[in-house]
């Protein structure tokens, strides 16, 4: 059991120590130019290997609280078990390696190959409680993203047809060889291609209307898991989506696929703001305003310029906020035994540190100054509006101010008030530094950005055509 | 060669009609099999013009995988479940098959729509590829078991699969044997799920499955 829990921590470390080397050592490409870490890639992976360090060290903690042997339900007081330590923790690392391999992907098909890879290897973390909701979230999410995945491989053979009528290209799904003979590239197939990996990784990105699995995916999935599936899962898929886009902006199309992330951005702020304000469920909450941020991050790369850089930035807000407030959530379920905001109260007293970092959580994922998510929200708006798009500008500033207003009153109430049961107990400092971690970070990014995350930023925008 | 292409593509669309009109699961899961067999012999046959080691080993992994592996692991989860052998559907096996033709005649008109750079084998192939697919969709909204909605995906697949083969796809034999392996587990994992479902509700009706909503 230590020996598990050593190893999980180990690999998060050794992780986080190469992907940090990745910043002062050239990287070399590996299996002849498949595994390339490129400018875009390099921010995701950098999000990657420091919410995975912070959530194995929750984890360790976390294992460590629940007990092995069945236990009563809190909601309907049945008795389950959990998955054994070692299958959790092994697809934990699993999780961890094809999600990283997605980012180094430089070949679409490869890059398909390791998303439904990060599929196969979250689901039996999401039931990892064994019982009957946390089985009905696993069946839909398994069934929805491999459906999604599959047309996404519906996209890569429309590709390959869209390529093979190139001289000699032979229908490679390189990027780089993509880019290169991008002028010979046949369109309408590439317009279907595109549409083909949007709708794909669309899915697993959270976009409405895709979105249905991701909120019973992130409530039942045990915190830390669902920390992970907002904070590194949905950018994956995201890293997918900037490939095709790059293939596109290459053959002279950014506009055509543009209009389609305005579309679908817009579309997931405003359902997730529908959805958002009548929702009891706080877990639910997170995760959908999961799919609000992943629309932001969509329609910030469907604005292009200014706001590709802000969407570039947002990217690292929302993780880091997101993966901060799904741990939180874990304490509080922990502390209360019920996932309904209405029974929860007096967080502030009962669990101090707890409740104090969910409000700075509330204020950093609704993108209040100083937090880094206003930052970034900000330049997406005024990308929107150097662009002389008043109405897009328009409805997501509304959009936002709902959301905000939704969030806070529930995430307030809980926060507030008497404390019911016990005094507050002490909280367990492994289940306090990680969140702690990465408030501070947000703020950091918020006060002051530092240069070589700023320039790692900008490099990656630049590559998508923005500033 | 291009009748016996054309000839087994018919098939491949007549397997589609029976699975849609089929009631009993064991019926199924073979037809099933026969389409991924029935796949592999187009992936061979498509190319037979230049046939390579990396056609016949994409068609022979795809007929183990599709014809003998997923056939065997889904009797298996059939078996281990002891359930009712009916595929219950929401929408009726007529119902059901009128929908596969009409799926079948509408791919055929979007075929004609999409113009390949380089034609392929059969003028069949990309309709009935569109076609099987569409079949696969329905076949997972339209039905109430775990284990059909997974036989559903797997048509889906092979859907694509039809499609990948039948246009002059150049990628790497790495690749497409990851896809395999990829679609492999994902019905591995099907399977488990749907026999941990079996297990948590003495059936696999995912109607059963309705806790979380909105």
């Amino acid at each position: 059991m230590f020996l598990r829990r050593a190893l999980l921590l180990v690999t998060a470390a050794t992780h986080a120590g190469l992907a940090l080397a990745t910043w002062f050592v050239r990287t070399h490409d590996a299996w002849g130019g498949a595994l390339h870490l490129d400018e875009i890639g390099h921010p995701f992976l950098m999000i990657l290997s420091g919410l995975f360090l912070a959530a194995a060290v929750y984890a360790v903690g976390y294992l460590r609280r629940e007990s092995p042997g069945p236990r009563a339900d809190f909601l309907e007081g049945f008795r389950f078990t959990n998955a054994p330590e070692a299958v959790f923790i092994g697809c934990l690392l699993f999780f961890l390696s094809t999600m990283t391999l997605v980012i180094l992907s430089e070949n679409l098909g490869l890059l398909w190959i390791a998303v439904e890879a990060t599929t196969l290897a979250s689901a039996p973390l999401i039931y990892f409680h064994r019982h009957h909701r946390s089985l009905e979230a696993t069946w839909k999410y398994l069934l929805i993203c491999s459906v999604g995945i599959g047309l996404a491989l519906l996209g890569n053979f429309f590709l390959a047809v869209a390529a093979s009528g190139s001289s000699g290209a032979g229908g490679s799904l390189s990027v780089r060889i993509l880019c290169e003979r991008a002028s010979q590239l046949h369109i309408p197939w590439l317009k279907g291609a595109f549409l083909f990996l949007l709708v794909g990784y669309g899915t697993k990105m959270g976009l409405a209307p895709l979105h249905t699995w991701l909120p019973d995916a992130h409530s039942e999935a045990p915190s830390v898991v669902s920390a992970l599936l907002s904070g590194a899962l949905l950018n994956c898929a995201f890293v997918g989506i900037l490939r095709i886009f790059q293939v596109c902006a290459a053959a002279g199309i950014a506009s055509y696929s543009q209009g389609f992330f305005v579309l679908f951005g817009l579309l997931s702020i405003a359902l997730a703001a529908a959805f958002l304000l009548a929702q009891r469920d706080y877990k639910r909450l997170l995760a959908y305003s999961s799919v609000e941020h992943l629309g932001i991050l969509a329609l910030g790369l469907g604005l292009g310029g200014v706001a590709a850089f802000g969407a570039m930035l947002h990217a690292v807000n929302h993780s880091l906020a997101k993966a901060m407030l799904f741990l939180l959530a874990g304490n509080i379920l922990a502390a209360y035994r019920t996932k309904n905001a209405s029974e929860v109260q007096g967080v502030l007293r009962k669990i101090p540190v707890t409740g104090a970092l969910w409000l700075a959580g509330l204020f950093a994922i609704t993108g209040t100054p100083p937090f880094g998510t206003f930052v970034s929200e900000l330049l997406i708006l005024r990308g929107a509006v150097e662009q002389g798009r008043f109405f897009v500008a328009g409805l997501y500033l509304a959009l936002l101010a709902v959301i905000f207003v939704g969030m806070a009153a529930t995430m307030t109430r809980m926060a507030q008030g008497p404390a019911p049961g016990a005094p507050a107990t002490r909280e367990d400092r492994l289940a306090i530094l990680p969140p702690l971690a990465l408030c501070l970070l947000v703020l950091l990014i918020g006060v002051y950005l530092p240069p070589p995350l700023d320039a790692a930023l900008h490099r990656a925008a630049a590559a998508l055509g923005g500033g | 060669m291009h009748t016996l292409l054309d000839a087994l593509v018919v098939l491949l669309v007549f397997t589609n009609l029976r699975i849609l009109g089929l009631s009993r699961i064991n019926a199924s899961i073979r037809t099933v099999a026969a389409q991924g067999v029935l796949l592999g012999l187009v992936a061979a046959i498509a190319n037979a013009g230049h046939l390579s080691p990396r056609i016949i080993l994409i068609a022979v992994v795809g007929i183990a995988v599709k014809g003998v592996a997923f056939p065997l692991m889904l009797f298996r989860a059939l078996r281990a479940v002891k359930i009712r052998s009916e595929v219950e559907p929401f929408v009726g096996y007529i119902p059901s098959v009128l929908a596969g033709v009409a799926a079948f005649l509408i791919s055929l008109a979007v075929a004609a729509r999409l113009p390949l750079p380089v034609r392929p084998a059969s003028d069949l192939l990309v309709p009935t590829a569109l076609s099987t697919l569409f079949v696969g969709l329905f076949l997972i909204v339209s039905r109430k078991k775990a284990l059909s909605q997974a036989l559903g995906f797997l048509v889906f697949e092979n859907g694509i699969y039809a499609f990948g083969v039948g246009i002059a796809y150049e990628a790497p034999t790495m690749i497409e044997l990851g896809i395999l392996l990829d679609v492999f587990v994902a019905v591995f994992v099907m399977g488990i799920i749907v026999f941990h479902i079996a297990r948590e509700f003495d059936s696999i009706d995912t109607t059963r499955l309705a806790a979380l909503k909105e």
